[in-house]
């Protein structure tokens, strides 16, 4: 029996896993997401919900135009999303590409926010391995907490599942700090190039099998990015893979959620599907840009009973 | 000395098999003239009962063959008939008092309708079936199948182009039967029984019992593993009511009494009583 | 595994209340014949309550034998004129009808949530929507009448008499009428006297429509109404839907009379699963199959007949979404099980139930609070039961799940045809041709395979053996309406 080289486990067990995760039916998959999108969430609910979606926050800038300047922009909205109302909640992290991780981490100061990096040749993912782990380790040097890697799609859907495998083992690797503690590894699926809810939930499986702290459906360059069935789907992986093993794994949608109204139904969702354990930052994240100032938005209409306006919020 | 006959035993046809009565009882059969002509074996509800029993436990095997088997297997029912075309037409002169010209009519009538019914076995679904386009990504496909074990009192005059055009058009689409034949005019129903063991028709899927239909019907009427009641030949509307409120115990499917011009074609409504729409729902995606 | 963990938050939802304002409830209402509201002959009236609170609605008149001969002369009279009209102006009368359904969707779902019990989501979101369909499908038959499978000439029946249940009231109304007038019919209709308020006000939206007086007339009223508009001589039609018993003793009454029949009556379906089904819409299958309106629904797949491999998992898994259902005030937009409809019928369950435990099945329900008033039943699974129990035979018509356990497709299917019912049933696996060898073999009108509780208008839906004959949407639903008529 051949094992990977990582020891994850033999080679045949890991394709034994794969192949026994039952089907995903579609319409079924998503008449349950639209039925968990018809929860009304009111006035206190409402409240706990907009300040857990804000706590929740990858706030992202991920552009070829990103500059130190508009990194220590977004910082600052991480840091204060509303200036004017100091029991705003900070956001969970700020997301940007590895050579702005050290501008982000200065400008984060010593505050409990991360700094997740994307990492691995984003958002395509085809470099050779050694590459991605040069681009981990500049990474997590540079002081990233949290690197969000993509996975191979071209070898997924050549079937070739190991090498997938192989490179999360690998990168989970390069995320070791040398002190025992390492930067935590989000693994992309981008679940809009996967095609079907059966590669979602194979493509879960195979990257928390290969040591993924957090699994994320998106890297928001792809259309479509994160949505509502595939998130169920990759909560009740999350969910599935704790009975089975003991180890929890978090979950990040992201790209394509921009209203409080849309964070509203993932909050429900994660509530219904895995559950109350989920429902903190250390868990569920929304890697997000426009949705923050919505959810401030909201927060300052249920604060004074009017609706706000952009202007009444910063941008970043 | 000219040749004595060897006369016919005439039985009841019972799962495939020609038992007598249990009861041990017959009644005299007579041409339309008065003169006997047999001793038919008179059905008892105990026959009935066995009767039902070889329905159900043909109707297994019954249905799921394939249409275009039922359908060869009917063609090749009308085939006998057409061998013993001499043989009914003797029986139809005698039980109906028909001339043999008429009676010929007749033969020839009930092999064309049988050869009618046999078609329809492979087409039924596709009449009577239809996809409905449902309005989400469901696939629904509605199809017809046999209700089940149908028992039938068939015309009381029309002893064989009657008996036919109630038999086929029941067993046609995969149910079984148990019929009750004319009292008075059983001999044709009794050839036919001949034809049926003969053909490639699995035992049990037509049952025919010479007999009271006021007697039996009752007990299929209740017979709790009957489906299906077809009251074509039952006489007196009294009598049909209370038939018909009896069939409602399980509630069986129940044709009501008619008296039809046999000659005339057909619709399709004989086969459609005895069927069920089945409907399948399925979600589409990927 | 953050750098710092954050404790979790819950999310406790916060009521969110459907506003009743939108309902206009008279404190009484008479019946609605020959197109217009009328006191019934002798005054007699019955109060239709609040089962999620037991506050009292309305009082509606008990209609008598003489009203309902007055009700059956109206639409006689009445049929001369609709039968005639061409059939794309029927058409149009439905279609209007249709749409004001859609247009009232909201007040007619907060009023079936009021009467009923049932959650406003599934008022809101399946019954009214589907009733506006089931008008607006049924209106495009009514000028295309020789395509339905009845001859070229096809002629309605008459009038008919239509006794419906409370389970569905409006969409049951929906699935009597649309296909009846389509066909050029005209009816009587009796709404079941604990929902009498829906058919009450779709009486309002005909006057609306400006549908001929007389086409529609709604009587209202317990059994001996009902009894009275079925054995009525001038009803050409009988068409019921309800308990096996009742559709027994009128499939009696009917006998030895011209009437057609139709009866959509019992059920006990089977939802089986496959160790290979996609898992996680299984689970939500047996929730949606069984707890659906409480329970309440003739199809329901109250008996699960789970593989025996996987019966360990399944439960594990059908007990944590248990967990998440959300009992309570039918009018909370986050209700997933409301109030059972009458404290008849709480009775009911509740003596069944306890057969079940006797009988030594294992009771399992969630955690949840029940509300003080009113009339509630948790939803509950039995574990342990075999077809011998009872639980696994009759129809429970609650939020009552049985389950029950098989080793091989042979055995499923025997299992799931070993009753004298033949309503629905419900497969799951992912293996194409074990899903069309199933449907095949299982003895029941409406396969789901891979779903459950699907309702469309386009597709027949009735049973087998003691379900019921003849079949309601679709173009098997319209044929129950039409005859052959001359020159085919």
């Amino acid at each position: 029996m051949t094992t990977t080289s990582s020891g994850i486990g033999s080679a045949a067990d890991v394709l034994a896993v794969l192949r026994d995760l039952p089907g995903v039916d579609q319409v079924g998959l998503e008449a349950r997401a639209a039925a968990l999108s018809t929860r009304s969430i009111k006035k206190d609910a409402k409240r706990t919900a907009i300040d857990l979606a804000i706590s929740m926050v990858d706030l992202t800038t991920l552009e070829g135009a990103d500059t130190p300047g508009k990194v220590r922009s977004l910082a600052a909205k991480a840091l204060r999303p509303d200036p004017t109302d100091p029991t705003c909640p900070q956001v969970a992290a700020v997301c940007v590409y590895p050579d702005l991780v050290a501008t982000a981490r200065e400008a984060l100061g010593d505050a409990p926010i991360g700094v997740a990096s994307v990492a691995t040749a984003f958002p395509s993912g085809r470099a050779p391995l050694d590459v991605k782990i040069t681009d981990t380790e500049y990474a997590v040097a540079a002081g990233a907490s949290e690197i969000d890697m993509v996975i191979d799609r071209g070898a997924f859907l050549a079937g070739d599942l190991l090498k997938v495998a192989e490179e999360i083992v690998a990168v989970r690797a390069a995320c070791e700090r040398g002190d025992g503690t390492h930067a935590h590894l989000k693994v992309i699926l981008e679940t809009g190039e996967l095609a079907t809810y059966d590669a979602v939930r194979r493509a879960s499986w195979l990257s928390m099998l290969a040591g993924a702290d957090f699994i994320k459906t998106s890297t928001g360059k792809v259309s479509p990015a994160a949505t509502l069935p595939v998130t169920l789907l990759m909560l009740e992986a999350v969910r599935d893979y704790r009975d089975a093993t003991g180890r929890q794994v978090g979950v990040k949608p992201a790209g394509g959620i921009r209203t409080t109204k849309d964070a509203i139904k993932y909050l429900v969702t994660v509530n219904e599907t895995a559950g109350l354990d989920w429902m903190t930052p250390t868990w569920f994240r929304f890697g997000a840009s426009s949705l923050l100032n919505d959810l401030l938005m909201q927060r300052q209409k249920l604060e004074t009973g009017r609706y706000s306006g952009a202007d009444y919020v910063t941008i970043d | 000395m000219s040749r004595l006959d060897v006369r016919k035993t005439y039985k009841l046809y019972i799962g495939g098999a020609f038992p007598r009565s249990e009861s041990g009882h017959t009644y005299e059969v007579l041409d339309t003239q008065g003169r006997f002509l047999a001793n038919a074996a008179k059905a008892s509800r105990k026959d009935a009962r066995d009767a039902v029993g070889a329905a159900r436990k043909a109707f297994g095997g019954w249905s799921s063959r394939t249409p275009y088997n039922r359908g060869q297997i009917l063609y090749r029912v009308a085939e006998m008939i057409e061998g013993r075309h001499d043989q009914f037409t003797a029986d139809v002169v005698a039980a109906e008092g028909l001339t043999k010209a008429q009676a010929t009519k007749v033969v020839d009538a009930a092999i064309d309708r049988w050869v009618w019914y046999a078609g329809w076995a492979d087409k039924l679904a596709q009449v009577t079936g239809n996809a409905n386009q449902v309005a989400g990504p469901f696939f629904n496909l509605s199809s017809p199948e046999p209700t089940g074990v149908v028992a039938v009192v068939a015309p009381a005059d029309d002893s064989l182009l009657g008996l036919v055009s109630v038999v086929a058009p029941a067993i046609v689409s995969g149910n079984t039967v148990v019929v009750v034949t004319s009292y008075d005019r059983p001999l044709p129903a009794i050839t036919l029984s001949e034809v049926l063991a003969t053909s490639d028709l699995p035992g049990g899927v037509v049952n025919v019992l010479t007999g009271d239909a006021t007697e039996l019907g009752p007990w299929l009427a209740g017979h709790l593993d009957v489906n299906a009641l077809d009251l074509t030949g039952v006489d007196g509307a009294e009598v049909a009511a209370d038939l018909e409120a009896e069939a409602a115990v399980n509630l069986k499917r129940v044709l009501r009494p008619s008296s039809p011009d046999w000659t005339a074609e057909p619709s399709l409504t004989r086969m459609t009583a005895f069927l069920e729409t089945k409907t399948v729902w399925h979600p589409v995606g990927v | 595994m953050a750098d710092h963990m954050v404790p979790p938050t819950p999310l406790e939802y916060a009521p969110a209340p459907e506003s009743r304002s939108i309902v206009d409830l008279e404190p009484s209402y008479g019946l609605f014949i020959d197109g217009a509201f009328t006191d019934g002959t002798d005054g007699g009236t019955f109060k239709t309550v609040n089962p999620a609170t037991e506050e009292v609605l309305a009082e509606v008149t008990e209609a008598t034998p003489a009203d309902v001969d007055l009700a059956v002369a109206a639409a006689r009279r009445a049929f001369r004129s609709w039968s005639r009209m061409p059939g794309r102006e029927r058409a149009k009368y439905l279609y209007r009808i249709a749409r004001i359904i859609a247009e009232r969707s909201r007040e007619l779902a907060v009023l079936e949530s009021l009467d009923n019990g049932k959650p406003i989501k599934e008022s809101r979101d399946v019954d009214v929507p589907l009733v506006s369909q089931w008008f607006f499908y049924y209106a495009g038959w009514a000028d295309k009448l020789s395509y339905a499978g009845a001859g070229p000439n096809p002629r309605p029946l008459g009038v008919a008499a239509q006794v419906i249940p409370w389970n569905f009231p409006l969409l049951m109304l929906s699935w009597k009428i649309a296909p009846a007038l389509a066909a050029g019919n005209t009816v009587v209709l009796k709404p079941a006297e604990t929902t009498p308020l829906t058919a009450l006000l779709f009486a309002e939206i005909c006057q609306q429509a400006d549908l001929p007086p007389g086409v529609v007339n709604i009587v209202t009223g317990a059994g001996a109404t009902g009894e009275a508009l079925v054995s009525h001589p001038d009803v050409d039609k009988v068409a019921f839907t309800g308990s096996t018993d009742v559709g027994r003793s009128i499939a009696r009454a009917v006998a030895g009379t011209e009437k057609k029949l139709t009866l959509e009556l019992g059920g006990k379906a089977a939802n089986i699963v496959f160790d290979d089904a996609p898992m996680d819409q299984a689970i939500e299958g047996i929730v949606s199959g069984i707890f659906f309106n409480q329970g309440h629904v003739c199809c329901a797949g109250s008996r699960l007949l789970v593989q025996e491999n996987v019966y360990d998992e399944v439960m594990e898994r059908l007990k944590r979404r248990m967990t998440t259902l959300r009992v309570g005030d039918p009018l909370d937009k986050n209700t997933d099980i409301g109030a059972i409809n009458s404290r008849e019928q709480l009775q009911r369950i509740t003596a069944l139930a306890e057969v079940g435990d006797a009988e030594g099945a294992e009771r399992w329900s969630p955690p949840c609070e029940l509300p003080s008033s009113g009339f509630w039943y948790a939803p509950t699974v039995f574990t342990g039961v075999t077809q011998a129990h009872r639980i696994a035979r009759e129809e429970i018509f609650g939020p009552v799940l049985s389950v029950l356990t098989f080793r091989t497709p042979d055995e499923a299917i025997a299992k799931a045809n070993n009753t004298p019912y033949g309503l629905s049933a419900g497969v799951w696996t992912e293996k194409g041709s074990r899903i069309l060898a199933m449907a095949d073999r299982l003895r029941a009108g409406v396969v789901w395979a891979n779903t459950f509780n699907k309702f469309d208008p386009a597709s027949p839906f009735g049973g087998y053996k003691e379900s019921g004959y003849g079949r309601e949407g679709g173009k098997q639903g319209l044929a129950a309406y039409l005859q052959e008529g001359e020159g085919q």
